[in-house]
């Protein structure tokens, strides 16, 4: 297939699956703010998620506080910024409208009326707008794009890249909620040490990890589990493993002559994550290995780019 | 309560529309308030249609355009902003023995214009004949020189023809324009016809419609069949300016009903006189381009150097005969307004017959006598620019101000080779919803002719209608619409 055209289905479904990751981002934190707690913490836990997802300063050139409010609005509904949930609708469909006719009518046109939609509801006054819901509405919409891409698209190299572009970008959103929550995830935590229920709420319902804490560990919660499940745990389909697995799987499947060092790397992060043990990776330091990961993250998505989708000018 | 009240009003029918000059021709009733025969069954339907029914069938239209994406882009306002083309739930009717003249008509005319066309850039013997002036092909901006002498496979060049076809007072056909460069529109040839199926699958059960759906498989047989020699198994390909492009939609469209690769000029690259395409499993060799840009965007290197949309080296390959470009370069030679008055003469100059379809009386303003009678007359007729189109450059007489005729006539005094003029024609017209319901409206039809090895063409073609109500502009640019265009088997 097109280079180019590879290249707008992987954007189109790292787009979607950003909207995903930030939904569920504003999501957690949205029902955290509706319990009783402390402001502080909740600007807190906001404060080093817009930090872990390099959106604080954008943030601060709109805003002179850490309102719930003006972040929820800023992160979901912000037209002027390119990272907002909007912008990753908008550009995931701008994606799928220059590829249209590689794409199943269906999921054109389930994009195509999510982009519709998102215009019609964020064209209301922001304040109008029930947060809450908009989320709500956009981790639906990105259930059932990933649904009808699984259920109407050929297993062909368009499928593959589509998948290699959600499982990146799967992989780089759960590293960066897990960097924002580190201070939480120290080894010491675990003995005695009551852990912040608000933080782990909001880490583990953001990864949709809460009741599958829960039905795995049949127990507290503590830090080193939660490392554990969404690090190492292959069952967990947003833990960095599984993400690494379905990265490498579809990589081999559309393998060319010059990609067999992008292929080894990304078989390298798998087998490092297969064979880990969690006491290896806490001795090392957890910030450090989340920090190694997104760089070799990082690397993997410019080997891709370079090997498939954007080939140097002249082959 | 259910609103009981007819989608026709009376005032439609009996026919009672008194516009501009001559009373047009309505495609639908006879003057005297009958149905044509032809559209009695559908006439009958369309009165006993409650008009609450028609009202949500077509927002049902509306929404459903909007959902699959079809729509064109417009230029210059806020990103990702597209309009709908207004599409009419009432089809444009036409009956059988209509269709086979037409037909017949389009297809002698097509291979006309290709025989011209290869004429004009091989021996020139229609100019050797002194059947058109010579200066008026060569000095064309159109006439590519650096066409001459080239073969291309089959001799073919224009290999999609959109022929805009009127239908006078007198109830005739002619021929309006010859679009020969990249003519759009098929695509909502198509998606009309799967719209009305979607939202009256009634009417097609109580009528014979001859299917359009199969004009995707053609065109690809056509472009296979004009390969180079040689090639047993030719990749063809779609080249389009982008998604920003208005016709972006019939790009995509086209290229996924034909199961082809819809490239870009970065997609492709020109080497040893070959072209190829970049894919993720490296370059892929390409045989034919159905080209959707202007020759004047297709080869830096050759035409505007400022072209992003081309192939650098692609006139190379070209020439070498290891491409083939559908349309070729430079068929705007023989659909340029100064040629078509020549068209008539083209037919009997090549095909030793006469011209099934007429074209509309035309007046080349570069000729002293006719510039003579033109300035006499002006406020009843039509100007137009020789190059413009989509409907711009152009004087409707009785619709425009005295200044506006004034300023043309010092254009035409200034530069009269520019322009030529037609009498203003009264336009068929057929029932069409307005805002104040269903009221008569001019429509034109645009049939897609295709050649490659055999000249084909799939029945019916785009109906285009021009919405305001009075107006003859048909094009989507300036309030025009299009419908359903049917072609009866019985």
């Amino acid at each position: 297939m097109l280079s180019r055209t590879a290249d707008h289905l992987y954007w189109m479904s790292r787009y979607i699956e950003r909207a995903e990751s930030l939904a569920r981002l504003v999501d957690a934190h949205y029902k955290m703010s509706l319990l009783p707690h402390s402001p502080e913490d909740l600007a807190q836990s906001l404060l080093s998620t817009m930090k872990a997802l390099h959106m604080e300063q954008a943030y601060k050139d709109r805003h002179e506080s850490i309102e719930p409010r003006a972040v929820f609005e800023f992160v979901s509904l912000d037209r002027d910024y390119s990272g907002s949930i909007y912008s990753c609708l908008r550009r995931a469909r701008e994606n799928a409208r220059a590829v249209r006719g590689s794409l199943t009518s269906e999921l054109w046109e389930t994009l195509n009326s999510t982009w519709l939609d998102a215009r019609a509801q964020v064209a209301r006054r922001a304040s109008q707008i029930d947060i809450g819901q908009f989320v709500e509405w956009v981790k639906e919409r990105s259930h059932l794009t990933r649904g009808v891409t699984i259920g109407t698209m050929m297993r062909d190299e368009a499928f593959h890249f589509t998948r290699i572009g959600t499982f990146l970008e799967r992989a780089d959103s759960t590293a960066r909620i897990l960097t924002a929550h580190q201070g939480d995830l120290v080894p010491g935590a675990d003995a005695g040490v009551v852990p912040d229920p608000y933080q782990w709420s909001v880490l583990l319902r953001a990864l949709s990890a809460f009741e599958v804490y829960r039905r795995v560990y049949r127990d507290v919660i503590t830090p080193s589990r939660v490392a554990q499940l969404l690090i190492l745990r292959d069952d967990m389909p947003r833990s960095l493993l599984r993400c690494c697995k379905e990265v490498y799987g579809n990589l081999k499947s559309v393998a060319n002559e010059q990609s067999a060092e992008t292929e080894r790397r990304a078989g390298e992060m798998h087998a490092m994550l297969h064979f880990a043990r969690m006491e290896e990776i806490t001795a090392g330091g957890l910030p450090q290995f989340l920090q190694q990961f997104l760089a070799k993250l990082q690397d993997l998505g410019s080997r891709i780019a370079s090997d498939f989708l954007v080939p140097p000018a002249e082959a | 309560m259910m609103d009981r009240s007819r989608a026709v009003p009376a005032q439609l029918n009996p026919y009672k529309e008194e516009p501009v000059g001559t009373t047009p021709y309505n495609e639908m009733y006879f003057k005297e308030g009958a149905g044509r025969t032809h559209y009695q069954r559908y006439a009958q339907w369309l009165e006993d249609q409650p008009a609450e029914r028609l009202t949500q069938k077509r927002a049902e239209a509306d929404a459903l355009f909007h959902r699959v994406g079809i729509t064109f882009a417009v230029y210059g306002q806020e990103e990702g902003s597209e309009r709908l083309i207004p599409f009419d739930i009432v089809p444009r009717v036409l009956p059988r023995e209509e269709w086979i003249r037409l037909e017949t008509g389009l297809k002698q005319r097509v291979r006309a214009l290709n025989a011209f066309i290869h004429d004009i850039y091989h021996d020139q013997q229609i100019l050797k004949a002194g059947v058109i002036p010579a200066e008026q092909v060569l000095c064309n901006s159109q006439y590519r020189p650096e066409m001459q002498g080239v073969d291309v496979p089959g001799g073919i060049y224009a290999h999609i023809a959109g022929i805009d076809i009127v239908r006078d007072d007198s109830g005739e056909f002619k021929v309006l324009e010859d679009n020969l460069r990249v003519p759009s529109g098929v695509s909502y040839m198509l998606e009309n016809r799967k719209m009305m199926m979607r939202l009256f699958p009634e009417l097609f059960s109580a009528h014979r419609v001859a299917p359009v759906d199969h004009y995707p498989d053609v065109l690809l047989d056509n472009l296979r069949s004009v390969a180079p020699t040689g090639v047993a198994d030719p990749t063809v390909v779609l080249l389009t300016a982008g998604a920003h492009n208005s016709a972006y939609f019939e790009h995509a469209f086209l290229a996924q009903q034909m199961g082809i690769e819809l490239v870009e000029g970065q997609d492709l690259f020109a080497r040893d006189e070959a072209v190829f395409m970049r894919t993720t499993q490296g370059p892929q060799r390409v045989d034919v381009i159905y080209r959707r840009i202007d020759d004047d965007f297709m080869d830096p290197l050759v035409f505007r150097p400022d072209s992003m949309l081309g192939v650098p080296g692609l006139l190379t390959a070209y020439r070498a005969g290891h491409i083939t470009i559908a349309n070729a370069i430079g068929t705007g030679v023989a659909d340029d307004k100064s040629i078509y008055p020549y068209v008539p003469e083209m037919i009997r100059f090549y095909l030793g017959q006469s011209p099934i379809i007429g074209n509309v009386h035309t007046w080349m303003l570069r000729k002293p006598e006719d510039r003579d009678y033109v300035l006499a007359h002006l406020p009843e007729l039509v100007v137009k620019e020789v190059h413009g189109a989509g409907g711009y450059g152009m004087l409707i007489g009785p619709a425009a101000s005295a200044s506006e005729i004034e300023n043309f006539r010092r254009q035409i005094i200034a530069t009269p080779e520019r322009y030529i003029a037609q009498p203003t024609l009264a336009l068929s017209t057929c029932p069409t919803f307005a805002d104040s319901g269903l009221a008569p409206r001019h429509i034109d039809l645009r049939p897609f002719v295709l050649s490659g090895s055999e000249v084909s063409i799939v029945p019916g073609g785009l109906t285009r209608v021009a919405l305001r109500e009075g107006s003859l502009v048909v094009n989507s640019s300036q309030g025009g619409g299009t419908k359903d265009t049917w072609v009866l088997e019985t």
